[in-house]
């Protein structure tokens, strides 16, 4: 089975975890032009190998973290990121 | 006498050279198959000559569709057929129909939630009902009737909702109660004293299943007969754009120059897209599915259940064909799990618990490309002869024959037709997107 890294809880099954996918920082909606809003809305990267992202352990201690997964593998690493 | 599908000609202006003839009506794929023929072969024993063969790669093509699947293999089955373009190559990186073409459940319906949408798979469906005499070739279309199940009256008013939409569109669809369930179902538990109680199901007569490789293999035959390259293991590396317009495309086995370009692969869209820097709102997710062994006959319709994520269905051989929603996260491999099949053990028992005693024969996942509305991404894009026949999350099989039809009529005219219109790649900037989840989520 897939395993998450959690930096609190050590590996643990992907399934206590939400997927939140690649990290997209939200715009000021006060100041964000449309074409900002549309690619944070709709456009998030799918790249094919290594990418950082933030899964949420949702079954577990509750927090977000960060992890590099090679998304043809699945093998997760901790990243030096650190939480989101 | 089946209709033949009414395509209109494109307007000709500087398309126009493509055409070998114009209004050049489809080929025959030979040999033809008939019941004569394979009476006579087996008395022969002689062998059934290949239905396509290699080629070089040849350095110039009007057209080359990237995605050996079935909509790279439809639209060049269509742009030859009813649109005389000679000279196309379908570029596939595996073998043809090894992507998710190869690898769904076949399931075929057109009870969506908007009438765009409606509206677009029923013209798939009627072009299926159809397709075993247009390509010369059995795709064992079995039109038994789906049915949606609500266990709730959220699922209620959505299923009330749909059968509304569909019958604006002259779809045969209606909900039906847990009795007449039972009818069609004897083997399901319509009581109410189990944890999912079946209130009512949205019913869809001439949904069903088709045999996929069939369709697949069929649109390939037919077009190799038509002229058009078939190119297996030649995987697409780059493609050249200049000045905003596409002229070539690098593949593992050279060079080609090409002014359009085709992207029909599916999981691998966005890469492709990448290549020729257009972006696409589009994600990779597995789907996975399982099969039981062979039984007696005993489950006529299609089942799904939007609340247990599962569906069932019962193919001419026997096995029990399941299948659920797209695993929880993006990913590009196709490796199942354990997960899957636990859950989907669990699900299936509550609606058939007499089922407990059949064993999975085998399990396997292909890769789904996700929209954020459920619906499709067909049309041009903003680089010139670039076009992309995308988005087709977990149920683009149904809408192959459609999508081919449409994507040539486009191809040609250089213009969406009106019944892709609603699934351009701008209706992200535009806002209007086709909203499907409702009806796509679950039941493919
Ligand atoms: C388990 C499962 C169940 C499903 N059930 C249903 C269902 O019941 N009903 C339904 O309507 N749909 C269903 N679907 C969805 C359906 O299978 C797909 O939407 C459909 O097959 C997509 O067809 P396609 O031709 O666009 O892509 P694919 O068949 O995936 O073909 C894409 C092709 O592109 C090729 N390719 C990729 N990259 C490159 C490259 N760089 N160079 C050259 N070639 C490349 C691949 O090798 C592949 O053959 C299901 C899918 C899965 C996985
Ligand atoms: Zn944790």
């Amino acid at each position: 089975m897939m395993q998450i890294p959690c930096p609190w809880c050590g590996p643990r099954n992907a399934t206590e975890f939400r997927h939140h996918g690649p990290h997209a920082p939200r715009p000021d909606p006060a100041t964000a032009s449309a074409e900002e809003w549309r690619r944070y809305l709709y456009l998030r990267p799918n790249p094919y190998g290594p990418v950082e992202e933030t899964w949420y352990h949702a079954a577990g201690c509750r927090r977000f973290v960060s992890v590099i997964r090679d998304t043809f593998t699945n093998a997760t690493q901790w990243s030096e990121g650190g939480p989101r | 006498m089946k209709k033949r599908p009414v395509v209109k000609k494109g307007q000709t202006g500087d398309s126009g050279a493509w055409r070998a003839s114009p209004g050049r009506s489809r080929g025959t794929p030979r040999p033809r198959y008939s019941a004569l023929r394979l009476v006579s072969k087996g008395f022969t024993q002689g062998d059934w000559a290949k239905v396509w063969r290699q080629h070089d790669v040849e350095p110039r093509y009007d057209v080359v569709i990237i995605g050996g699947g079935l909509h790279g293999l439809a639209t060049a089955y269509y742009l030859a057929a009813y649109h005389g373009v000679r000279k196309i190559a379908v570029l596939d990186k595996g073998y043809l129909g090894g992507g998710g073409s190869g690898r769904n459940t076949a399931i075929v319906r057109s009870n969506y939630l908007t009438p765009e949408g409606v509206r677009f798979y029923d013209r798939s469906l009627k072009l299926y009902e159809n397709l075993a005499g247009e390509l010369n070739f059995n795709v064992m279309f079995s039109q038994r009737g789906h049915l949606t199940l609500a266990h709730n009256d959220g699922g209620l008013r959505t299923m009330r909702w749909r059968a509304e939409v569909n019958k604006t569109q002259g779809v045969d669809s209606e909900v039906i109660d847990p009795d007449e369930i039972k009818k069609l179902v004897p083997s399901m538990d319509t009581s109410d004293r189990t944890r999912y109680p079946i209130l009512g199901a949205l019913y869809h007569p001439p949904g069903g299943i088709i045999r996929h490789d069939a369709v697949v293999w069929g649109y390939a035959r037919a077009a190799a007969g038509l002229g058009v390259h078939l190119h297996q293991d030649t995987e697409v590396t780059g493609i050249d754009v200049h000045h905003g317009r596409v002229t070539g495309v690098r593949t593992t086995r050279g060079n080609i120059s090409t002014a359009t370009v085709v992207n029909c692969t599916a999981g691998w869209s966005t890469l492709i897209s990448e290549m020729a820097g257009v972006e696409m709102p589009v994600t990779t997710s597995p789907l996975q599915a399982a099969v039981t062994e062979p039984v007696k006959p005993f489950l006529d319709t299609v089942v799904v259940s939007g609340s247990l994520h599962v569906y069932v269905s019962q193919t001419d051989r026997g096995e029990l064909v399941f299948g659920a929603s797209v695993d929880p996260f993006t990913s590009y491999s196709v490796r199942g799990s354990l997960e899957f099949v636990e859950g989907l053990a669990s699900n299936v028992l509550k609606l058939m618990p007499g089922l407990s005693k059949m064993r999975l024969l085998r399990q396997w996942s292909g890769l789904c490309d996700m929209t954020p509305d459920y619906s499709p991404i067909i049309g041009p894009t903003p680089v010139g002869g670039f076009f992309v026949d995308v988005g087709w999350g977990t149920y683009g099989f149904k809408a192959g024959p459609v999508a081919g039809e449409a994507m040539a009529e486009c191809i040609v005219s250089d213009r969406s037709p009106e019944i892709i219109a609603d699934f351009g790649l701008d209706r992200f900037r535009s806002g209007r997107l086709v909203g499907e989840k409702g009806a796509a989520a679950v039941g493919h």
